[in-house]
């Protein structure tokens, strides 16, 4: 399955099959970043939930220095 | 007691820094610091490739310090919105109750589609979020945003990271009085523009609640030693506002009493 993640489209491996999956292959800080799944965001606690599919398109955001 | 009350947050200073623009991260957890701040202002990025334990912004903030996210590099009020949603999702609903709503409507001046900030306040106030949008320097559009419901007003002195300090010190003024009149609990802060300590001593002494600023501190050559600057330069200003200056007069008066003075030798 192909998604895009930030704006770079990738192949998952075959295991990942939900946001959840997706932010632990990463290797994201958890608690640390926050998720939109085609334009609406994903609650932490949704993210084992919501599935991933084809063409998805996932932005993962955190907090970065500015004014 | 607190020092400055926007909405239901009660911060300890007048002062808010920003976070952006550091030399690194050493440096910005140093200033924050030393400034005393009680809010500092952080931006919503993609998350960016880092190597494993590398620290990041979130260890630097100190745990009881306030967040005020921005919606800085949002152009419309669609985006404003969803990066506040980002913002809360983030932070959770209590330490992600407070946005700086930032519309921006031209890439170079980064002055405020003062419209789309009008509109995305009341957007979010209406969602419940703390609302303290930065905007331009006009009486009008800090009205239009208390009709809002903004919880803070944040006018620009000058430019973002301009340095010019307060371009505008009349129609500041005409700001504080009308805010006041209009919502006497709205605070009145100075964000964007700040150059140096007198800017920001000669903004509070006006009688601004508080100053936001980033650049004027991140980018001096010795940033820890600007941002103690800074702290007592709000400080001093706040004092003086409070304690009441002295009119201006043309002539002199003297200070010791003429009274008791020796007769002249000549």
């Amino acid at each position: 399955m192909r998604i895009a993640v930030n704006g770079t489209s990738q192949e998952l491996p075959a295991e990942v099959e939900s946001v959840q999956d997706l932010v632990s292959t990463l290797a994201l800080a958890q608690e640390q970043v926050a998720v939109e799944h085609n334009g609406a965001i994903v609650r932490r606690a949704a993210w084992p939930k919501v599935a991933l599919a084809d063409g998805d398109v996932v932005e993962i955001v955190t907090l970065v220095g500015g004014g | 007691m607190a020092a400055l009350t926007v909405g239901s947050v009660e911060l300890q200073s007048r002062l808010i820094v920003g976070t952006g623009k550091y030399k690194n991260l050493d440096e910005a957890e140093t200033c924050l610091r030393v400034s005393e701040a009680d809010m500092v202002t952080v931006a919503i990025r993609r998350v960016p490739q880092a190597a494993p334990g590398e620290r990041s912004l979130w260890d630097v903030i100190p745990e009881g310090m306030h967040i005020l996210p921005n919606t800085a590099g949002c152009y419309t009020e669609d985006d404003c919105v969803r990066t506040a949603h980002l913002a809360r999702e983030l932070l959770g609903e209590e330490r992600g109750k407070c946005i700086k709503v930032e519309v921006i409507g031209d890439e170079k001046t980064l002055f405020p589609d003062v419209a789309a900030t009008i509109a995305a306040t009341k957007r979010l106030v209406d969602e419940g979020f703390i609302c303290m949008p930065y905007i331009t320097d006009d009486p009008v559009s800090c009205l239009k945003l208390l009709d809002a419901g903004a919880h803070a007003v944040m006018p620009l002195a000058a430019p973002i990271g301009s340095g010019l300090g307060i371009r505008n010190p009349y129609n500041l003024k005409i700001i504080l009085e009308q805010v006041r009149e209009k919502a006497p609990g709205v605070p009145v802060i100075v964000d964007a523009g700040v150059g140096t300590a007198s800017d920001a001593a000669f903004a509070m002494e006006m009688g601004v609640d508080g100053i936001l600023m980033n650049t004027a501190i991140a980018q001096a050559k010795d940033a820890p030693k600007m941002a103690v600057a800074m702290r007592d330069a709000v400080r001093a200003g706040r004092m003086a506002f409070e304690a009441g200056r002295i009119p201006r007069k043309l002539y002199a008066t003297a200070s010791s009493p003429l009274e008791g003075t020796l007769p002249s030798l000549n």
